[in-house]
């Protein structure tokens, strides 16, 4: 299998902290990789060095073989990366189609001009913006919401329409921090469901959650990161067993 | 509903076509104070792109009215022996009025909020502080003394400053820059909501509401944000060319940071972001003060025989009640722009 974002050695202080150290780790095209630890792991954190959000001290990261040091984060989402956020990050006065609207702006190009004129290339590709954002609505299944405000959805709505507007981007990798923390046993169900529909459509997927049977039911691989250090890399059987893991997580949850 | 509407868009369109004549008939002042309430709806709307849509908080936006006023005034007036053609000053103005703006947005990208405000507010000032000084060693812009005899408007023969008449009306200069300003209004409020229904205009609406996610998103927020600040400030041009055409004088005193005050206030009261609301703020702060100057004083002296409050007085007194009591009961503005999206989406449904 190829691999399609490699980390090597990546670090970040953030005064006294060093909440990544030394983090490497390789993910797979087409699998769904995840990414756990205790609170405070620094698990976040490189989901922000990865999107290019904070600047790292020290490593580099390879996608699709092509360096993305120094990139900026609009520069790493036209590279192929989404995300979304642990405390959701949603645009709250729009509406949820416009919100993967605006998802669809880094692989689209009319400008000023455009607008005020209304080319037909405009017009087409305004039309194609609003057609494919409808079909995001569909596929994470909030469609009849599409007119809603952003802040008036349900909390497992927004959840949902963060990916939605994610996958606008036309992402190679998509990285979910917590995608279902906060959603109850049915949308948790259906979010499980989403995540391998794209894994079966081809899309690499970059997962941290807390809900360990979820991530040990969905994942191909596993990472633990512990005080910034990765502790242990491998399928979920064996990370499971893993001494180290379980100490970590003060030998309970993992059981 | 369609015929309604359709209905009540003709009505409008009938009222606004008469209006000056039902003005002119009660003072040549009141189509005066049209115009000038038609500029301020162009002033607010460039700035709602910057404040309302973009959530740049920029309090010098009066010095883009005046970049765009100058140049006109310099090349069409006898201060240089220039009359150029209003086909190269306006959209000179404007375009001068968008590099500015691009020049007053690159240091500031990083800024927010009250720094932001505090670094446009300091432009603004920087600017008419040189619009006052630039009269020596060379006399560019004769300093407070200002410059005066500018040329009006004329396209080809056709001249807007003198009186002519048709139809067995009489069209006076500032019946005939109505017109000019109706048409200009149409063709901005246009462009105004094409922008915010497109690619860049949801950029910039995403910028304000979460400027890091919108980053995530894809957006170079560097140019969007730029482009923001130069469209906004290129429609203060454009208002500044037409204000020193109509006013035929132009001196720094046009330009205080009180004229950016009012023009946010117009921007925040209306309804931040959504163009209608702006307009109605606009002109509602255009119309009102002027409305109690003509009335406040004869009716005091009607009613308790003397002037017990001066209109002036009385003018500020109610403009910042105005704003306390709309902070306090609609903080998002009058027109505020999600309701008049859920309105939509209702009428859509
Ligand atoms: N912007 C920041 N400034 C200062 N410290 C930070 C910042 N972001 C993260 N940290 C610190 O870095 C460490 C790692 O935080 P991070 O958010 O990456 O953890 P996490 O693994 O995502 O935890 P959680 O499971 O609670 O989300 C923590 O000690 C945190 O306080
Ligand atoms: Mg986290």
């Amino acid at each position: 299998m190829t691999v399609l974002l490699e980390a090597r050695g990546v670090a970040k202080k953030f005064g006294g902290v060093q909440a990544l150290k030394d983090v490497s780790l390789s993910i797979r095209q087409g699998e769904i990789y995840g990414l756990i630890g205790p609170n405070g792991a620094g698990k976040t954190t490189f989901f922000n060095v990865l999107t290019g959000l904070y600047a790292k001290d020290a490593g580099e990261i390879l996608f699709e073989g092509r360096p993305l040091d120094l990139a900026s984060p609009h520069a790493v989402a036209a590279a192929g990366i989404a995300r979304t956020f642990q405390n959701i990050r949603l645009f709250g006065n729009m509406t949820a189609l416009e919100n993967v609207m605006v998802g669809r702006h880094v692989r689209t190009r009319a400008g000023v001009f455009g607008a005020i004129f209304r080319t037909r290339r405009e017009r087409e590709e305004e039309a194609a913006i609003r057609r494919r954002a409808l079909e995001l609505l569909h596929y994470v299944g909030i469609a009849p919401r599409a007119q809603e405000l952003a802040r008036h959805l349900s909390y497992g709505d927004q959840r949902r329409l963060e990916i939605a507007r994610a996958l606008a981007t036309e992402p190679k990798l998509l990285a979910l921090d917590e995608p279902a923390a906060g959603m109850n046993a049915t949308e948790t169900a259906a979010l499980r469901e989403l995540i391998l529909g794209l894994k079966a459509d081809g899309l690499t997927v970059l997962l941290i959650e807390h809900d360990v049977k979820l991530v040990m039911g969905l994942c191909d691989r596993v990472a633990v990161l512990d005080y910034g250090e990765k502790i242990a890399e491998d399928v979920p059987e064996v990370v499971q067993r893993d001494p180290k893991v379980i100490e970590a997580y003060l030998g309970g949850s993992l059981g | 509903m369609k015929q309604r509407e359709r209905l009540g868009l003709i009505l409008v369109a009938a009222t606004l076509l008469v209006l000056p004549f039902v003005l002119a008939e009660i003072g040549t002042a009141w189509v005066r104070i049209a115009n000038l309430a038609i500029l301020f709806v162009f002033l607010s709307l460039g700035l709602n792109i910057v404040v309302g849509m973009a959530g740049l908080l920029d309090l010098g936006y009066v010095a883009f009215y005046a970049v765009g006023a100058y140049p006109w005034a310099l090349l069409a007036s006898p201060h240089f022996g220039l009359h150029l053609p209003f086909w190269v000053i306006l959209p000179l103005g404007a375009l001068l009025a968008g590099l500015a703006g691009a020049v007053l947005g690159a240091p500031t990208l990083r800024l927010r909020g009250d720094y932001l405000a505090i670094v446009t507010l300091g432009f603004g000032e920087i600017v008419r502080i040189f619009m006052n000084n630039l009269s020596a060693p060379f006399n560019i812009t004769n300093g407070p003394k200002g410059i005066t005899r500018i040329d009006g408007l004329s396209i080809g023969p056709f001249s807007f400053t003198s009186t002519d008449t048709f139809l067995g009306l009489s069209f006076s200069g500032p019946i005939k820059y109505y017109y000019v300003l109706l048409l200009l209004l149409l063709v901005i409020i246009v462009v105004n909501l094409r922008l915010a229904d497109s690619r860049i205009g949801r950029a910039w609406v995403a910028i304000r509401e979460d400027e890091l996610a919108a980053k995530a998103c894809g957006i170079d927020t560097r140019n969007v944000k730029l482009l923001a600040f130069a469209m906004g400030a290129s429609f203060g041009g454009i208002a500044g060319g037409m204000f020193a055409a109509m006013q035929g004088f132009v001196s720094p005193e046009s330009f205080v940071l009180n004229e950016s005050i009012m023009i946010l206030a117009m921007v925040v009261l209306g309804g931040m972001g959504n163009v209608w609301g702006v307009i109605a703020g606009a002109l509602l702060l255009s119309f009102v003060p002027e409305l109690l100057r003509y009335t406040v004083e004869p009716l005091q002296k009607a009613l308790l025989g003397r002037l017990v409050i001066e209109p002036e007085v009385l003018r500020m007194l109610l403009f910042g009640a105005a704003l306390v009591l709309s902070m306090r009961y609609r903080p998002a503005g009058l027109w505020p722009e999600s309701r008049h999206r859920r309105e939509m989406k209702e009428r859509l449904a």
